[in-house]
């Protein structure tokens, strides 16, 4: 053998032993992700699926801790202007990113305004349109980027304008929306800066292999600032849209997490799997739209039967089993922000007979009857637990005279026709972008008239609109006073609840199993969970 | 030979244009577009990304953008999953989608001919009923379902063998895809096989074979054999190409980086480039094994060339 040959395979056999004994003492997260993601660049992410593996390689000015709370991230502190309107983030002397380049504001800035340019076409972008000069760029209406409301006053200082005081901003600065591009990378790279051979993180991970269709491997940044306290060395997301199967691999060992299980299981894993299922609730809705245009629901005393016969308190314990809290008013328990008792009508604490002889009542008084039952239809994107809770709603509203038709289609073309306006009931679910009541409240917002005389209803699929309510609600937006701003969005809930402008049906709740060898995961109401909290025993 | 096998592939030229106009127009005519979502995107938001991705442009002018680029070999971006190409995307997921196919493949081929003669051989005799219980399971027992209770078995109860996911190299991940994908294919081979073995058993020939007094497995190897297999023949083409693009759920459920997934979570998206690039992809390689099936055809029966 020559002796360089011999040096080569001493130098393979010492390299291999080096990554057996490494493989053998890192820790690694089995981590079930559900979906596949669609992007790692956090301008064009949409789903939670996406803000996993992105929120553990990207860090913003701020960042959650286990209990989803906003806290200091890439920030080292930050000031407020009396009037609410500027914000003035120091950056952290010890933030760089995985290559060794500092982090800088200009970072900062180079992704909000990208997040902002027409040409990225981020689908959120409109989160932070709280931003001065936000939108106006957005839509193209001002081309000079350097106008936005977020500037480097030095490498090290960033600082924020706004349109109006916007109490949840920090929440919002936790959001992947609002985070930096490593802008070195992406003068380098263009917009393939996010593609997996060429990124660089300023977060505790960094992607280092993604196999589409089947998993995400990110290892720990060992030039993030609090590495030291990081636990588990190499994160791998699994890409399974089947929760049965994903349930399969958990229960034969191969994941230590699963982001959602099938909610018919849910009793097989208490029994089997003592303590290991987490169900908490969380920040969202799920509710089905009155199409106020539709003749026959224009009617309040129809939309109030068709609420108050509805039985919620059986939905989430016996039609899902698994236990998600009924929904009597809009906003969900633990906002943030929103100070005051939950709204509850009064009609919720009556005997459900005398609500359904009430709601007959208001029905026949309406012109229906047995004889002449009101006929509606009810839509909803295809799912299973939607059939179930369709089929059992349509059941509770037969003895009210009601006769629902069900019509399931894809989400696409669901979503395309509640947008439209073409639909009486639909089946709807919003979960929080932030934590504040203003992002539920502003669902039912009046739309706002466009060139051709055409109405952008937005969200607002059932084209609920009350005057008083839109004026509350602008009020909220410009008062500082927390106190004083909660009041005017609880009056403001009250109308739109007390004119059944929509129909709540119960609050979600965020489905996870984690296996006995995993600690620091807290149930928390954004349903965030950063992976460098995480340890994992053998 | 070679002026069929021409006369075949340039025929398919026109057959895969109209396809491809097809597919175009339909996905646009079918209700829903790619960027619709839960939530609503604001106007200006929309006409951003629709400007993205040409779809601010005339229906006709797409289509031939589409051409055009498909000429010089470019299938255009995925309007959902966005990191990556829709090339990039079918070059990622194609060779596992291959490889899967191929070995459930040759694997289904192999049991379900042997599985076919021993039952023909051994008519209404216990190994024969034995066998069509077996076949009867694969073609029954939804392959969703299969891979569930496989999963459940081998994976989670006897924990012999991983219950998803996929490890370069790693062939213990590969039992269970290629079990599941396999059987039903095994499964009708083995009925095919069976039928038409029976059939030439019964036919004058192997009467007469018989009546000189060649022993039974002569008889299989040199008469019955090959004129048993055309029909199964006939079916191998189809069967290829279903293993080959029919893997969905199976990659749906173990977790698998293949190609079969992406059409149908395509179409539901109404991500129009990753729809098309699959429809094109798959159209090529059933035209392409539907043209060497019907090569070896003429080969077996060379009838078959001067139709």
């Amino acid at each position: 053998m020559k002796f360089t040959t011999a040096m080569k395979a001493v130098a393979t056999a010492s390299v291999f032993a080096l990554m057996m004994s490494t493989a053998a003492s890192a820790v690694t997260l089995q981590l079930h992700n559900g979906g596949d993601p669609r992007t790692l660049d956090p301008h064009k992410a949409s789903g939670n699926w996406e803000d996993r593996p992105i929120s553990d390689y990207i860090e913003g000015l701020m960042t959650l801790d286990p209990l989803g709370e906003p806290v200091l991230g890439q920030a080292a502190s930050y000031d407020v202007s009396e009037d609410g309107l500027v914000y003035t983030f120091t950056l952290r002397d010890d933030a760089v990113w995985s290559d060794g380049t500092p982090v800088t504001a200009q970072d900062f800035v180079l992704g909000a305004q990208r997040l902002q340019d027409p040409a990225t076409a981020s689908s959120y972008a409109y989160l932070n349109h709280f931003i001065e000069n936000a939108e106006a760029i957005n839509s193209g209406e001002i081309t000079d980027f350097d106008e936005l409301g977020v500037k480097a006053i030095d490498d090290k200082t960033v600082e924020i304008t706004l349109n109006a005081p916007t109490p949840y901003l920090l929440a919002a600065l936790t959001h992947y929306t609002a985070y930096p591009v490593p802008s070195h990378v992406v003068e380098e790279h263009g917009e393939a800066w996010s593609q997996i051979d060429n990124l660089v993180a300023n977060g505790p991970y960094v992607p280092v292999e993604w196999v589409p269709g089947s998993f995400i491997r990110s290892e720990k940044n060992d030039s993030y600032y609090d590495a030291a306290n990081v636990a588990i060395d190499e994160v791998v997301y699994h890409i399974t849209e089947d929760d049965n199967a994903a349930l399969n691999r958990y229960r034969a060992g191969e994941f230590d997490i699963l982001s959602s299980f099938p909610a018919d299981q849910y009793q097989l894993l208490q029994d089997q799997y003592p303590g290991e299922a987490h169900v908490a609730p969380f920040l969202g809705v799920y509710y089905y739209v009155m199409n106020q245009e539709s003749e026959a629901l224009k009617d309040m005393n129809v939309r109030k039967a068709l609420s108050i016969s509805l039985n919620r308190e059986v939905i989430g314990p016996d039609v899902l089993g698994t236990g998600e809290l009924p929904a009597y008013g809009w906003v969900p328990p633990g906002t943030a922000n929103y100070e005051g008792e939950q709204y509850m009508p009064d009609w919720a604490s009556e005997d459900y007979g005398t609500r359904i002889a009430d709601a007959t009542a208001l029905m026949e008084a309406a012109g229906y009857s047995a004889d002449n039952p009101l006929n509606l239809q009810l839509r909803y994107n295809t799912n299973e637990n939607h059939r179930r809770i369709a089929v059992a709603i349509a059941s509770m509203w037969e003895p009210i005279h009601v006769r629902v038709e069900l019509f399931n289609a894809e989400v696409g073309p669901h979503y395309d026709a509640l947008q439209e306006g073409d639909f009486q009931i639909g089946r709807a679910g919003w979960l929080m972008d932030y934590n504040d009541a203003s992002n539920m409240l502003d669902l039912l917002k009046s739309g706002t008239a466009q060139a051709g005389g055409n109405i952008a209803w937005g969200n607002n699929y059932g084209r609920y609109s009350n005057a008083e309510y839109d004026a509350l609600l602008a009020q909220a937006a410009t008062e500082l006073d927390l106190v004083a701003r909660a009041g005017m969005m609880h009056e403001a809930e009250a109308i739109a609840m007390d004119e059944f402008g929509v129909l709540p049906i119960y609050y979600y709740v965020s489905k996870w199993v984690i296996s006995p060898r995993i600690s620091g995961f807290e149930d928390n109401a954004v349903d965030r969970h950063l992976t460098r909290y995480l340890s994992k025993s053998e | 030979m070679l002026s069929y096998a021409l006369r075949r592939v340039l025929s398919a030229i026109p057959v895969a244009l109209i396809a491809i106009t097809a597919c175009f127009f339909i996905l646009r005519l079918a209700p829903g577009g790619p960027f619709d979502q839960e939530r609503a995107l604001p106007a200006n938001i929309l006409r951003n990304l629709r400007a993205a991705y040409d779809l601010d442009q005339p229906l006709v002018v797409q289509y031939f953008l589409y051409l055009a680029r498909l000429l010089r070999g470019d299938l255009g971006p995925s309007m959902v999953v966005q990191d990556f190409t829709v090339s990039q995307l079918l070059a990622l997921g194609l060779p596992f989608s291959i490889m899967l196919g191929l070995v459930a493949f040759v694997i289904a081929t192999a049991i379900g001919l042997l599985a076919g003669m021993i039952a023909a051989v051994t008519r209404n005799k216990w190994p024969d009923y034995v066998l069509v219980l077996v076949v009867m399971i694969g073609l029954v027992v939804p392959n969703f379902l299969m891979g569930s209770l496989l999963q459940l078995m081998f994976g989670v109860y006897l924990k012999w063998l991983p219950a998803g996911g996929w490890q370069p190299g790693s062939v213990a991940h590969l039992v269970l895809p290629v079990t599941v994908l396999a059987w039903p294919h095994a499964a009708r081979i083995s009925r095919l096989m069976r039928g038409s073995m029976i059939e030439v058993l019964g036919s004058n020939y192997v009467r007469t074979a018989t009546a000189k007094g060649l022993g039974q497995r002569l008889i299989l190897a040199r008469h019955a054999i090959k004129p048993a297999l055309l029909p199964v023949v006939s079916y191998l083409g189809p069967g290829l190409s279903y293993l080959l693009t029919g893997s969905l759920i199976v990659e749906q459920i173990f977790g698998l980086p293949g190609i079969g997934k992406y059409f149908i979570n395509a179409a539901l998206n109404r991500d129009y480039g990753l729809v098309l690039g699959t429809v094109i992809l798959y159209m090529f390689l059933i035209l392409a094994l539907n043209l060497i099936v019907d090569l070896i055809y003429a080969w077996l029966d060379p009838r078959v060339r001067y139709r």
